[in-house]
């Protein structure tokens, strides 16, 4: 039990150590939580299958307009209308590039597509607003952070040079110390981040779970004790929570024949979910209650 | 979306205040609504929907934003509710990055950036560029020394593909004929797509650069004009060193003032980051890194000028004169430009720092 409690400090202790406070003007601590290097990543690989899927669109349509027009620009004249798409194409290649990033970001939720979907965004790190500026700045670094160690490196795929080796290491090195730059301080700033004050912090949309204590689905009356409630604390009480937000039967008789165990109850089956919503609103009593007064008891183990 | 919220929430009203057991509950369910409807113009504002959103929702918005921020408070002492807890906070922080960063929109920007931010963002990186361009006339001479001592050099600094028959050796007639236009404009916006495309590369590298203290800026500044300093030792040896220049300053004017400005940008966040003077390293970077930004921004744009310039005025107009002419007349401009445009006033706008 107590290795249990270690591991569960030790990762409330990482959680810690990526939390934030940003003080609103109203006096209130919002808690902010830097996005992980995992997050960051993921986010990334998404915004890259989605440029990437975009240009395989593009060359798709270009291809189903007919290529034989692109191939005789490179032989002879072209004709306006070629000229125009080879144009339209350098572009849009530049604009994916830079841009793609930059749009987004400069939008009112300051994330691309990939961060949204993971559910994070850029923010200002000094707490003020996120400024084009700072939004350019931050995406010009991911030129050498990213791009070009990596166009280099498929550039050397194509050539058979003397020193391709000792150049494909060094570029993989060059990448290497970039995308391993946010593991090496506490804020998880890339060097983009780091020029441009800007960090990445968790941005989740929440939907407003149902309150719990209102529905009550049956007739039965259960009664606790002061002694039967004292057992448990406020993360005993989250777990209950979330067992009972999930609505799973077996988990819900489990963690029925654990409490019964604990109060000393003789566990019943057929009405697990009726017991543990009456045990879960005068657990919560219980504890809010206690709260009202400062007492707060924050898990089983603490007195 | 918006809309949707507020007419389900009309057809599902709340569960009733009383049928709560718990205290926390029902201070919850009565507060629910006007957080679901701060939720519902939060939504709209960040999908910038901002003609869905109805007057009167944006005139709450602050006030809803408010009660909101108090229910959080109140909450975080009084209710164990650990779903609603991480719902008030995403939904008042997402409401506090919409009510506490308003964005200028990207035309005001425009507006600002032209209106003088640009200008007096290059004015502040004055030592910079004057750095910069100490460098970049030196890269210039070491060009030009190394090719006159040495012509082996030459290919050395400047790489088979751009050099295109313009050889030690090459003849006059030769070297006349790549300075000479084209007769028609086909192709060429083909060509002035590229050579932007190229060139902003170039200076976006340079800028980047600048993050390892300003050195690797310096050393490809040096690289490009040593290149150029070589070039003007061959034409120079053919005789033609007006027509070279001419032949160059139509676009080159722009693009290299571009380039001297990236390079001056990337050279102050380097410098800054090695003395950050009173600021931590940090700050300092920060700062910098926009006021550079914004440069950077300027000097895209620059490139832009500069390949029009490049693939259309400099291979349709044939005379050195005329040539000239317009390089040191886009010159004059962008001096003019940066050096007379006023600041806005410091309320005005948000890059002046």
């Amino acid at each position: 039990m107590s290795s249990a409690a270690a591991m569960q400090a030790k990762r409330q202790l990482r959680e810690a150590r990526r939390s934030r406070d940003l003080i609103t003007p109203e006096g209130l601590s919002l808690p902010l939580t830097i996005a992980g290097w995992g997050a960051r990543a993921g986010a990334l690989v998404l915004d890259l299958i989605f440029l990437f899927l975009g240009a395989l669109a593009v060359i798709l349509a270009l291809a189903a307009i007919g290529f034989g027009a692109l191939e005789a620009m490179f032989e002879g004249t072209p004709s306006p209308a070629v000229e125009l798409v080879v144009v339209l194409i350098i572009l849009a290649f530049w604009l994916a590039r830079y841009g793609y990033f930059l749009w987004f970001e400069l939008g009112p939720r300051g994330a691309t597509p990939g961060k949204r979907l993971i559910g994070i965004r850029v923010a200002a790190r000094d707490g003020g607003r996120l400024t084009a500026e700072a939004v350019i700045a931050r995406n010009l670094l991911r030129d050498i952070e990213l791009f070009l160690p990596v166009v280099f490196l498929i550039s050397l795929i194509d050539s058979d040079g003397p020193n391709d080796g000792v150049m494909g290491w060094a570029a993989t090195v060059w990448l290497l110390v970039f995308m391993l730059f946010p593991l090496f301080n506490k804020d998880r700033l890339r060097a983009g981040d780091l020029v441009a004050g800007t960090w990445v912090v968790e941005a989740p949309r929440m939907k407003l779970a149902s309150a719990l204590s209102v529905v009550s689905s049956g007739a039965r009356d259960y009664r606790f004790g002061e002694a039967e409630l004292a057992v448990y604390g406020e993360h005993e009480l989250q777990v209950l929570e979330g067992v009972l937000r999930q609505n799973n039967p077996d988990a819900m008789r489990e963690v029925m024949q654990a409490i019964c165990r604990k109060i000393g109850w003789d566990a019943g089956a057929g009405h697990e979910r009726e017991f543990l919503e009456a045990f879960y609103a005068a657990l919560r009593a219980h504890l809010e209650r206690g709260m009202r007064f400062g007492k707060r008891k924050a898990d089983k183990f603490s007195a | 979306m918006a809309l949707n919220l507020f007419t389900r929430k009309q057809a599902a009203p709340p569960p009733a205040i009383e049928a709560a057991t718990l205290r926390s509950d029902r201070f919850r369910l009565e507060r629910q609504t006007d957080w679901q409807r701060l939720d519902a113009i939060v939504t709209a504002l960040e999908k910038n929907r901002l003609r869905r959103i109805a007057d009167d929702d944006l005139l709450d918005l602050p006030v809803l934003y408010r009660k909101a921020a108090s229910s959080l408070a109140v909450a975080r002492e009084t209710s164990l509710d650990a779903a609603t807890l991480a719902y008030l906070e995403a939904l008042v922080r997402r409401a506090w990055f919409q009510v506490y960063g308003p964005r200028t929109g990207f035309l005001r920007w425009l507006r600002g950036f032209f209106g003088g931010g640009w200008s007096a963002a290059v004015r502040d990186l004055w030592l910079d560029i004057c750095i910069a361009l100490a460098v970049m006339v030196a890269g210039t001479l070491v060009g030009w020394l190394l090719v006159a001592g040495d012509s082996e050099w030459y290919y050395r600094l400047v790489p088979d593909g751009m050099a295109g028959g313009r050889h030690p050796g090459a003849s006059p007639e030769m070297l006349a004929q790549s300075l000479e236009g084209t007769k028609g404009a086909e192709g060429l916006a083909i060509f002035a797509a590229s050579l932007f495309s190229n060139n902003s590369g170039v200076c976006i590298l340079a800028f980047a650069l600048g993050f390892a203290f300003g050195i690797p800026t310096l050393l490809l500044l040096v690289h490009n004009m040593a290149m150029l300093g070589a070039m003007l030792w061959l034409f120079h040896q053919g005789g033609l060193s007006f027509g070279f220049a001419a032949w160059l300053s139509v676009h080159g004017t722009t693009e290299l003032f571009a380039i001297l400005l990236s390079g001056a940008a990337g050279l102050h966040i380097g410098r800054s980051m090695a003395f950050p003077g009173k600021l931590s390293i940090l700050s300092a970077a920060s700062a910098s890194g926009r006021r550079a930004a914004v440069v950077m921004a300027g000097c895209v744009l620059m490139l832009v000028v500069a390949g029009l310039l490049e693939g259309y005025a400099r291979q349709l107009v044939e005379t050195s004169e005329a040539r000239l002419t317009i390089g040191i007349g886009m010159l004059a401009l962008w001096l003019a430009y940066f050096l007379l445009m006023p600041r806005r006033p410091a309320n005005a706008g948000e890059h002046a720092a």
